[in-house]
């Protein structure tokens, strides 16, 4: 089986103005990171003609996107010859991953994929809510749909329901908030030397277990920042990478799969999630092995998600993700496995699975400035989601 | 006794009715197919097994067992009961029919993984919501 994939490589990224209530226009805010990625390709935008985006242009909770396809093409007055926006595919990389199946078969040259938020701005300052619940005022408003099973019963938000699968973690292979804290703190550290990341004071194990609790095992850090931002990656197909003016980031495998129930109670196995599968079917399509990666961007969105990433992706076994982890130094940027190295969407902000393809190519670019792995990393991970859809991408440079 | 605290109610449907209202009756209810036996949540038209049509609602017994669970502390409805439990249960009757709920009537720190549970029907207008007790509670 030929892998199609591999006619696809990442030529150019491009990211916004990142920041909390940026009261700034979102579409504004896309197309500065659409524009950017565009010349950090080497290309103008006449060369683009195809565009793919998650989640399209619906706002599913309060600033959940920016910008969707119709608005970006009519704005940027682009001439498409392929175009996709949607939030039923394999995470928010998933619209990636789609643009390389485009350009593997012919049906583009240069794709713009764009993932674009501003919940920052939109939930003002009531800050985060919970879903389903609208203004509570309204007593007799009503869910329905996949609603209906978790919202009557006080269940507003990923981070109970995100929670419920790190808790049988927790209880079948003794994971620990001790353990799971380093995912957030390896993320601020790595912050720290990110001049655009969100927080960047020093956070300590003793703050972070004394943080208020949102819903067990998690704490105030395991949940990630809501933001407003833009980033924007240029997918190529190999031969029209040729034009581009970096080197290009070849994709070596994707993982796409969906194979249990996609459902945060009725999956099969409560200790992982729809990961568990595209993890396993990346490293069914290529040779490299996970031994081979030098740089993991994994999702953060709450901090047992990355855990579950870890051991999906094979870098640990199955259970093995809080001892792998413990004291943090496997996941440091000079350890083993650097993992998350802008300070993920726990520290940098959530900009909603983009970030870490984003960040990945930075690395293997070697443009991270202070934050940049050492050793010339050329193969780097980038996953997102993970919960009821995910996908992942392996790069290599060179 | 405290006041029933606020919830989110579900939209009663064809295809739901039978479960948010077979509390009326003291009754947990799911449709199940005919030929091969398999209980089925949520309703769909088609049995996931075996791909048969012939489905027909019927009542479990009820008992349960706690998957997993999380205490909520976060006020996305202010309320003085907080933290709530949130459970995933697993019916007794067959092995990955759950169901999303609230562990009631005990103190939120005493769910545990693994507790024996049984229904409790707590009714907000039209809808009877399942809710579990430990096993053995009076």
């Amino acid at each position: 089986m030929e892998a199609l994939e591999r006619r696809a490589c990442v030529t150019g990224v491009g990211q916004s103005q990142v920041g909390r209530r940026l009261m700034r226009d979102p579409l504004e805010l896309t197309l500065d990171a659409c524009l950017a990625a565009i010349e950090d390709a080497g290309l103008t935008r006449d060369d683009i003609d195809g565009l793919s985006t998650y989640p399209g242009g619906v706002d599913l909770s309060p600033g959940f996107s920016g910008a969707g396809v119709i608005q970006v093409q009519d704005a940027l007055r682009l001439e498409l010859d392929w175009f996709t926006g949607g939030v039923e595919m394999s995470g928010q990389l998933g619209s990636v991953i789609n643009a390389c199946m485009a350009v593997a078969t012919g049906l583009a040259r240069h794709v713009l994929c764009f993932r674009s938020i501003w919940e920052s701005t939109a939930q003002g300052k009531s800050g985060r809510g919970g879903f389903g619940l609208g203004s509570v005022d309204e007593s007799r408003r009503r869910v329905g749909e996949e609603m209906q099973w978790t919202i009557p019963f006080r269940s507003y938000s990923p981070a109970n329901w995100i929670g419920m699968f790190a808790q049988r973690h927790f209880h079948e292979f003794g994971t620990t908030r001790e353990q799971m804290a380093q995912i957030p703190l390896n993320a601020r550290k790595n912050a720290q030397v990110n001049p655009k990341a969100i927080y960047r004071d020093p956070l300590t194990l003793h703050e972070y277990l004394a943080a208020r609790l949102i819903s067990t095992p998690f704490c105030l850090y395991d949940c990630d920042v809501p933001v407003d931002g833009a980033t924007a990656v240029i997918v190529s197909h190999v031969d029209a990478a040729k034009d581009c003016r970096k080197p290009p980031l070849h994709v070596e495998a994707v993982g796409s799969a969906l194979r249990g129930r996609p459902s945060w109670y009725l999956f099969d196995d409560l200790t992982t999630m729809a990961m568990r599968d595209a993890g396993k079917m990346l490293w069914e399509r290529t040779d490299l092995k996970p031994a081979d990666v030098d740089v993991a961007e994994l999702y953060d969105g709450f901090s047992f998600l990355t855990m579950a990433w870890l051991e999906a992706l094979g870098f640990c076994g199955k259970g093995e993700s809080g001892s792998f982890i413990e004291g943090g130094r496997r996941i440091a940027r000079d350890g083993e496995l650097p993992l998350n190295t802008d300070g993920g969407q726990l520290s940098a902000g959530r900009l909603h699975g983009y970030g870490f393809l984003h960040e990945a190519c930075v690395q293997l670019w070697g443009e991270g400035g202070e934050r940049q792995v050492a050793g010339d990393p050329t193969v780097a991970v980038a996953a997102a989601g993970g919960g009821t859809q995910g996908g992942c991408l392996l790069l290599t440079r060179g | 006794m405290l006041d029933k605290p606020f919830r989110v109610l579900p939209e009663l449907t064809e295809t739901n009715r039978h479960f948010w209202q077979g509390g009326q009756e003291g009754e947990l209810r799911f449709p199940r197919c005919q030929r091969c036996r398999t209980w089925i949540h949520p309703p769909t038209p088609v049995c996931p097994e075996c791909l048969g049509k012939d489905l027909a609602v019927e009542a479990v017994s009820g008992r349960a067992t706690v998957l997993t669970f999380t205490l909520n502390h976060q006020q996305w409805v202010p309320s003085p009961d907080h933290p709530y439990a949130i459970a995933i249960v697993e019916l007794e009757e067959q092995e990955g029919l759950r169901l999303t709920t609230n562990v009631v009537h005990c103190a939120a720190e005493d769910v545990r993984i693994g507790m024996p549970v049984q229904v409790v029907f707590e009714q907000y207008e039209d809808v009877w919501l399942p809710l579990f007790e430990p096993a053995g509670a009076v």
